[in-house]
């Protein structure tokens, strides 16, 4: 049973990973193809469209926090590796929040981005306020972060 | 099915977008003190070459570049066969005239369409239609065949057209993008109409007025040529009953005014297309308000060139997509 327990705990920390950082991909490859749209007809706003494009990156980079939280406190990146089957499945359901909510708030953003992108196209002069739109989809983002820390490290002090 | 996204090209048009004529420059050009002044006024805003003077020179180049950034970005332009279709037409038309009456000239063809002229002139002189598309040959060889037989270009005319009308409709048809389709649609509704009223002028009749209109969604066909044959008031009467109610008005003031109406509604239904991020409309929107754009500009131009006082030339003036 230890080693199931084993198994979902790491498989909880597998797709906080896994899912946030494909969100990540694919939301930073569709603002890249935008950027690179606006910046092959003029190159002075790469500055501006670079930071649109790296915003829905977030999400892969939180994905990887909770893995490495969750790799550490059940000890696979070192200490005892006695996870019971109860505690394995809470560890998973514990990355769920951030394995969802990154998956899909990387490419939501992604959205927005393209749009704030085009927005600088034609006024560059509102870039700051291009920048508004897609960060509000990042609070959702980490709003699941801070759920999926809390859940984590809250499962490690649970003895079951 | 979804459609595919075009996010780089979008992005690129965003740009492109900022320098398309707006309503401030185009009244600028009205308020030009002669042809030259509009000529440099163009020239300094990026149109045509170096030593361009002419109207048709300025234009065709401009026209030209717009397709040209396009098919930069767009892998398979069968996705603007909506936009190109008339054009293979067009040239059809003008191989088919141009073998008949034995001239060598191709400054009457149209170089952006589906196939290349070349070879639409080389299927109608060698009469081998499988060099044409499938849609194209019927149509090919009966214009042909009338032209040469009775030498009536009206009526090659007529066939070309409908045609061309019929596979614009197809074309439509199968088109998942809405400003495409409604594209499609509008100018087949529109050419139904000038069909009718032009007939009705003329005293047509009902089989010719039949044979030159085109199957469309939003008019009964039947309906609009038999309005044709009663009287204007019969045609202006069916459409107060469809969706072109509101260019009634228009019609009973003057059919280029009808046209104008039929472009700047057309303008307004692809307005929303300059906030879509993603799919092939705005590339599509990008390209008819070029062509809108080119023919404002033809009308102003032509106009300074006569002389025509600055209240009449903005009579005719087309709403600008930016």
């Amino acid at each position: 049973m230890g080693d199931l327990g084993m198994f979902f705990a790491l498989s909880g920390a597998v797709l906080a990973a896994l899912m946030a950082g494909i969100g990540s991909a694919i939301a930073v490859g569709m603002a890249g193809e935008a950027a690179a749209g606006v910046v092959t007809d003029d190159p002075s706003k790469f500055g501006k469209v670079l930071i649109l494009q790296l915003l829905p990156g977030t999400q892969g980079i939180y994905g990887l926090l909770i893995a490495f939280i969750t790799l550490n406190q059940i000890g696979v990146l070192g200490g005892t590796a006695d996870i019971s089957l109860i505690k394995g499945l809470l560890y998973l359901v514990a990355c769920l929040p951030m394995a969802f909510v990154g998956l899909w708030s990387a490419i939501r953003q992604a959205r927005a981005s393209v749009a704030s992108i085009a927005l600088v196209a034609k006024r560059p002069d509102q870039a700051g306020k291009a920048i508004i739109f897609p960060a509000m989809v990042e609070t959702y983002a980490i709003l699941a972060l801070l759920i999926s820390i809390l859940a984590v490290t809250g499962v490690g002090g649970i003895s079951i | 099915m979804p459609e595919k996204n075009y996010t780089y090209a979008v992005a690129r048009i965003r740009s492109k977008e900022l320098q398309l004529l707006d309503t401030q420059f185009i009244n600028q050009l009205v308020a030009a003190r002669s042809y030259h002044e509009c000529v440099k006024l163009l020239l300094d805003k990026g149109w045509g070459q170096e030593g361009h003077m002419e109207v048709e020179q300025i234009l065709a180049y401009e026209y030209k570049r717009a397709w040209d950034f396009i098919a930069e970005l767009v892998e398979d332009m069968s996705v603007f066969d909506v936009l190109l279709l008339p054009n293979d037409y067009h040239n059809l038309k003008a191989a088919i005239k141009l073998v008949y009456t034995g001239l060598q000239e191709d400054k009457h063809f149209i170089d952006q369409g589906t196939i290349n002229p070349d070879t639409i002139l080389e299927a109608v002189r060698t009469q081998d239609d499988s060099l044409l598309p499938e849609h194209m040959r019927s149509s090919a060889k009966e214009a042909y065949q009338t032209v040469t037989q009775t030498g009536d270009g009206q009526l090659c005319d007529l066939i070309i057209d409908k045609a061309s009308l019929e596979a614009l409709y197809a074309a439509g048809k199968v088109q998942t993008n809405d400003v495409l389709r409604h594209y499609a649609e509008l100018k087949i509704a529109s050419s139904n109409i000038r069909i009718a009223v032009r007939s009705q002028k003329t005293g047509k009749s009902l089989d010719w007025i039949q044979r030159a209109m085109a199957p469309c969604d939003t008019l009964d066909v039947e309906r609009l040529s038999q309005a044709a044959v009663s009287s204007f008031e019969a045609i202006c009467e069916y459409l107060r009953q469809t969706e072109y109610e509101d260019g009634v008005e228009e019609l009973v003031s003057s059919l280029s005014s009808f046209e104008r109406w039929c472009e700047d509604r057309l303008i307004q239904k692809i307005l929303p297309q300059k906030y879509n991020p993603f799919t092939i409309g705005p590339l599509a929107a990008y390209l008819l308000a070029k062509g809108n754009e080119i023919k404002t500009v033809r009308i102003i131009l032509l106009g300074k060139m006569n002389q025509l006082p600055d209240d009449s030339i903005k009579e005719r003036l087309r709403l600008m997509y930016v």
